[in-house]
């Protein structure tokens, strides 16, 4: 339970009332593909490095799953700096997948991430069919919950062209990943795409258990006092409130064209920006730019889900999930 | 993180202010060279604001800031009794060691502040040379002084001081350290001037940043290992101060 006292925030152990109490709690345990989250609240891929430095602000359990840092087969440097600036409701990012590669994360992080009482998501990126597959197989045989599929990374064996661009090869890369992937596989999409409900499809019929969407759309500042890009790479993945409005409309296409539970991502601040992306279809929710304003909000957002749920007379998180009907 | 409540505030020059807040625990936790988040209103991102002093009995942080951008703007319009939102202390600060050492802070512009909790520890051992623009853009000088330090001025345009770079000011003293906060060009040369005269360095470095905390890996610098082979490091985290041998010779 998060106090505040003196205007400063502490962590106090929730007290639970007593058994005789007249108001029921809502439960807001979730199942996505066969992996059971205590809240639906996960932390981004990016947004949260491997967890050690949120872990000071409170115990990891706040939230119900933590999406870990992209991992590459091999170590990435990552891009030069300027890597990230503000936008109005959001920001750009261009840190280009830096990560210490997956053998360090299974050997240095994943034991500790383990012992933190949240579910480990494992993102994965590749430039590479192979390297996708040689990372899922190396995840698969480590006790990662799940592993989340990162398509948008260029392949440089198509002429740097995003994986999930296209049907084609967001269907390819699935279908490729599948086989060597052991664990409940949920896909990441891409929103920089014609038909979001296609891509959704395509990657639920080559064997995603889940998606996760959406990743960052595609943007850029530039500087009018020097003239030039203020990214160092030019563009960058816009995220926060900005995009909001388009992780709703997209998850609600894609709850029409999938059975497969979808995790919405993009722009959620608030409990009431997670109802409201539940109820567009998702079963979960990811959180990211937020938590550099604020890094209380999963606490804020259970707390809140919690408090809408008993409101409405709901017992369960999973009664939102696709509950708004279109007109 | 905390709510703290502005109890002093005042304006240096054109664009620079100084804001002292009431920060409990948050004061006795900072050390010299780190930093805070400060939330702006209606802003995505935090902005990363030096911490100038630290007073324990008081339990008082005290920022002096430059409007840089519309985030700092809005935070220049802050008033006594408002509250700001602060993450703090974040960053790694500087390594003062042995405090008898003369000890030598370059600043420049609006560099100089996080070096004044710094050069306090050292008293009338340090030596505090900073470069500014103009008489009017000076800041800090009487601060410094009132520790007990000694004070060298340049100005871009001698209207005050040595007219020239601070970095002129150099050669002829003598130090044991150095500790610099400033324009990237101002900071090579201090890195240069320390290795001649064999005495260790830290400069204080900035970047965009959006955590401030060292998860989002938003703030690269670029470091080099004992070997020499280059790596991304975060200011924010294994910074804002680095011994200069481990930044790249381009960093």
């Amino acid at each position: 339970m998060l106090k505040k006292a003196d205007g400063a925030y502490t962590m106090q152990k929730t007290v639970y009332p007593n058994k005789n109490r007249r108001t029921k709690m809502a439960n807001l345990e979730v199942n996505i593909a066969g992996v059971k989250f205590h809240n639906p609240v996960i932390a981004a891929s990016g947004t949260f490095g491997f967890g050690r430095e949120f872990s000071e602000f409170y115990p990891l359990s706040v939230f119900g799953g933590v999406s870990c840092k992209g991992l590459t087969l091999e170590e990435r440097a990552g891009n030069p700096p300027p890597r990230v600036t503000e936008t109005p409701g959001g920001m750009l990012n261009s840190v280009g997948l830096q990560n210490p590669g997956a053998d360090y994360f299974i050997k240095n992080d994943l034991p500790w991430l383990k012992k933190q009482g949240t579910r480990v998501i494992a993102n994965i990126a590749g430039n590479t069919p192979e390297s996708y597959c040689s990372i899922a197989e190396k995840l698969s045989d480590s006790p990662v919950d799940m592993i989340e599929l990162n398509i948008s990374c260029p392949n440089v064996k198509q002429g740097g062209m995003q994986f999930g661009t296209t049907c084609k090869s967001a269907a390819e890369i699935t279908k490729e990943v599948r086989k060597h992937c052991t664990k409940p596989l949920t896909v990441k999409l891409s929103p920089n795409v014609s038909d979001i409900g296609d891509i959704a499809a395509a990657v639920e019929s080559e064997g995603a258990d889940a998606i996760s969407m959406i990743n960052t759309l595609t943007g850029m500042r530039i500087d009018i006092r020097t003239q030039r890009p203020v990214l160092r790479n030019n563009t960058g993945g816009l995220s926060g409130p900005a995009v909001f409005p388009v992780a709703v409309r997209m998850v609600w296409q894609a709850y029409r064209r999938v059975k497969i539970p979808i995790i919405g991502i993009g722009g959620i601040s608030t409990w009431q920006d997670a109802t409201e992306i539940m109820l567009a279809g998702a079963s979960a929710v990811q959180i990211g730019t937020v938590l550099f304003r604020d890094p209380y909000a999963p606490v804020k957002i259970t707390d809140g889900l919690s408090h809408y749920l008993d409101k409405n007379g709901m017992g369960s998180v999973s009664e939102l999930t696709g509950k708004a009907i279109p007109w | 993180m905390r709510r703290c409540r502005i109890i002093r505030r005042r304006q240096l020059s054109d664009n620079i202010f100084d804001f002292t807040a009431e920060a409990g625990e948050l004061a006795e936790k900072a050390v010299p060279g780190q930093f805070a988040q400060i939330a702006v209103p209606g802003k995505t991102l935090r902005r990363p604001i030096s911490i100038c002093e630290a007073n324990r009995q008081n339990q008082t942080l005290r920022f002096v800031f430059g409007v840089r951008g519309e985030g700092t703007a809005a935070l220049s319009k802050f008033h006594v009794g408002d509250f700001l939102d602060i993450l703090a202390p974040l960053g790694n600060g500087f390594s003062l060691g042995d405090i008898s050492r003369r000890a030598l802070f370059v600043g420049g512009g609006i560099g100089v502040p996080p070096l004044l909790l710094a050069a306090k520890h050292f008293g009338r051992n340090a030596t505090f040379a900073a470069g500014f623009r103009t008489r009017s853009s000076i800041i800090l000088k009487d601060d410094f002084a009132s520790f007990g330090c000694k004070v060298l001025i340049a100005t871009d345009d001698g209207s005050y001081g040595h007219h020239g770079l601070v970095t002129d000011l150099l050669g002829s003293l003598e130090f044991d350290a150095v500790f610099a906060c400033g324009p990237l060009p101002m900071l090579r040369a201090v890195r240069c001037i320390a290795s001649e005269h064999g005495v260790p360095c830290q400069l204080s470095l900035e970047e965009r940043m959006a955590c401030g905390i060292g998860a989002c890996l938003g703030c690269a610098v670029k470091l080099r290992h004992e070997d020499g082979t280059p790596y991304y490091g975060r200011v924010c985290r294994d910074g804002p101060v680095f011994d200069s041998r481990m930044l790249d010779k381009n960093f």
